[in-house]
């Protein structure tokens, strides 16, 4: 196998407070190849997220974090300021959960889906208003040229999700990483968006590390699963959804709810943090 | 709602304020002792019959409420009245004073804008040490009068260095930039640390917001960022405290014109209470809360231009 795109060796985040420290990735790897689509599940509070900002390296200075983090065979721990920058605005594209939030209210919509490339590329604004314009069409957005001037809170949560995903794809990254990109939507606009997202990821063969709490979404749009419990990952691999071997990923997946059986209560899980330390303790 | 009726709205709004202010500063003067006979007729007072005289002539025995309506007939006409104690026609003595007041606000107006949102946003920005410093520069020159700033700076750079006069507005043109140089940094120095301490906790604030994180994690310049993200979106608070502390700049430069012997609004405003000059106190009110509508309404547009979400004049 050549070199992996992404590659994470052992990562730890330990969050220091003045009451003490806290550990809250502790030994995370993975590994994401060119066009290669990874499945992050797990728990709120499991790690996801933050895996995904150790990645692009949107940690805070409360965080201390180790291991090793390598994009194309470059270390992103390591880079000073500009490189930062660079690898930020080339290779690594992030859709974030509410795109209400994550898109500046004040500005239109053009403004948001151009500013990288004529920041960053010194991309002509027109021309990016054309590439804009004909990524939107791409992504199901109708009436592009309209939209370019309106202002984010006259779009719809669904619509806005697409605009972010065009401004992801306008970059032209290498990574996106999607942290629970259809979370915040409704349901009608969740399957929507997740279409056009793989539909798009899949025809630019660019790689994905998607984050979602959605087992069954996951297992359709990626190539592999990854399964965080407690900021570890504890089983990972293109078989975890139809042969899990790891009892949490096993319990997880039996909570799902089905469209055939008829329960009455779900079940809850009983793997917990003493099962998961007495699991290692083994191991 | 549409630029028309929101004008007309606050027009209608500006004319109620000045009715009530009207009738306000008008009772007061009536009720305060004195009378304006001393001032016309000198420190010695004069015989019955001139003392009649004069009463007669300013209707100074009419009812409060004869009064009030008279004056507020004569307003209607556009005739701001006459002054008692200077002789002259109200509108005259205010339009010789205006530029003055005018030029002082606005000079102390932009020095506020720039000082104050260039050390908040520096405080904000680079936190540590310098944060501290600026902030307890802030908290001295908030607490600190703008008449002690006011002989400091002439003591300072008007006696001793001798680069700007002491007193007066100058002749026009650079001359009286060069005048009010001086009044125009005690006017302000208070109010820019004001809004230096709103500027800094509002660039804190929206530094910490998710389209920020946005704005990083897209690798665009941290420079970009905080001017067309951080910055930008601050300006609601900034613009709402600039507006009002122009406003309010006009009243409080009463002092600093005393201070440095201008021949302003304010010091004729001083002077008119103390003489019970009604009409002139009357006609300096007035253009105080004119300009202070005025301001606010500019304010008000100003916001639906910062953030499209606020429609004009929306109460949120």
């Amino acid at each position: 196998m050549t070199a992996p795109l992404l590659r994470l060796d052992d990562v730890r985040a330990t969050l220091r407070l003045k009451g003490g420290e806290q550990t809250l990735l502790d030994g995370v790897s993975l590994e994401i190849g060119e066009g290669e689509a990874l499945g992050l599940v797990g728990e709120s509070g499991s790690g996801k997220s933050l895996t995904t900002r150790a990645i692009t390296r949107m940690l805070g200075p409360e965080f201390a974090v180790t291991g090793e983090i390598e994009f194309g065979g470059a270390s992103v721990l390591g880079m000073n300021a500009a490189k930062l920058r660079r690898y930020r605005s080339q290779d690594v594209g992030m859709i974030f959960q509410d795109p209400r939030a994550h898109v500046n209210p004040v500005h239109r919509v053009g403004d948001f889906l151009t500013e990288a490339l004529v920041q960053n590329r010194g991309v002509d604004r027109r021309e990016a208003e054309r590439r804009a314009v004909v990524l939107l069409d791409e992504v199901g957005v109708r009436n592009p040229e309209h939209r370019l001037r309106q202002y984010p809170h006259e779009l719809s949560g669904g619509l806005l999700q697409r605009v972010m995903i065009a401004s992801v794809l306008l970059t032209e990254p290498r990574l996106i990483l999607a942290d629970e990109p259809t979370t915040a939507l409704d349901v009608t606009a969740q399957s929507d968006v997740m279409a056009i997202l793989d539909e798009q990821r899949r025809a630019r063969g660019l790689a994905l590390l998607f984050i979602t709490h959605d087992l069954e979404l996951a297992a359709a749009c990626c190539d592999r699963l990854a399964v965080m419990y407690a900021g570890e990952i504890v089983e990972q691999g293109a078989h975890v959804y139809d042969a899990p071997s790891h009892p949490y990923t096993v319990e997880l997946l039996g909570a799902r709810p089905s469209i055939d059986e008829r329960a009455d209560r779900l079940p809850v899980l009983r793997y917990n943090r003493e099962t998961h330390e007495l699991m290692k303790a083994e191991a | 709602m549409s630029a028309g009726s929101y004008l007309l709205r606050r027009v209608g709004g500006l004319l109620l304020v000045l009715l009530v202010t009207s009738f306000l500063v008008f009772g007061l003067l009536y009720l305060a002792p004195g009378s304006p006979l001393a001032f016309i007729l000198g420190p010695r007072g004069g015989t019955p019959e001139q003392i009649a005289a004069v009463t007669e002539q300013y209707h100074l025995d009419d009812p409060f409420l004869v009064r009030y309506v008279a004056w507020l007939g004569d307003i209607l006409h556009g005739d701001l009245g006459y002054s008692i104690v200077y002789r002259q026609d109200v509108s005259t003595l205010i339009s010789g004073r205006v530029p003055t007041t005018l030029v002082l606000v606005s000079m102390a107006a932009v020095i506020i804008a720039v000082v104050g949102i260039l050390a908040g946003t520096y405080a904000a920005l680079r936190r540590g040490w310098s944060d501290q410093l600026t902030s307890t520069l802030a908290a001295v020159g908030l607490s600190t009068p703008s008449f002690v700033v006011g002989v400091a700076l002439i003591s300072i750079f008007a006696v001793t260095l001798g680069w700007f006069p002491t007193f007066g507005s100058g002749t026009g043109g650079i001359d009286t930039l060069h005048h009010l140089t001086l009044p125009a940094i005690a006017l302000s120095v208070a109010s820019a640390a004001y809004l230096a301490r709103i500027t800094r906790a509002a660039v804190l604030e929206e530094s910490g917001r998710e389209h920020v994180q946005t704005a990083t994690v897209r690798g665009l310049a941290p420079r970009y960022i905080v001017r067309h993200h951080v910055l930008r979106n601050s300006l609601v608070p900034i613009v709402t405290v600039l507006g009002l502390t122009i406003a309010t700049l006009i009243a409080g430069a009463v002092v600093v014109e005393n201070v440095f012997a201008l021949d302003g609004l304010g010091s004729l405003l001083v002077r008119a209470i103390l003489q019970r000059d009604f009409a002139v106190v009357q006609a300096v009110i007035l253009v105080l809360v004119v300009a202070f509508v005025v301001v606010n309404a500019v304010v008000d547009f100003l916001y639906t231009f910062i953030d499209p979400r606020i429609a004009l004049g929306s109460r949120q």
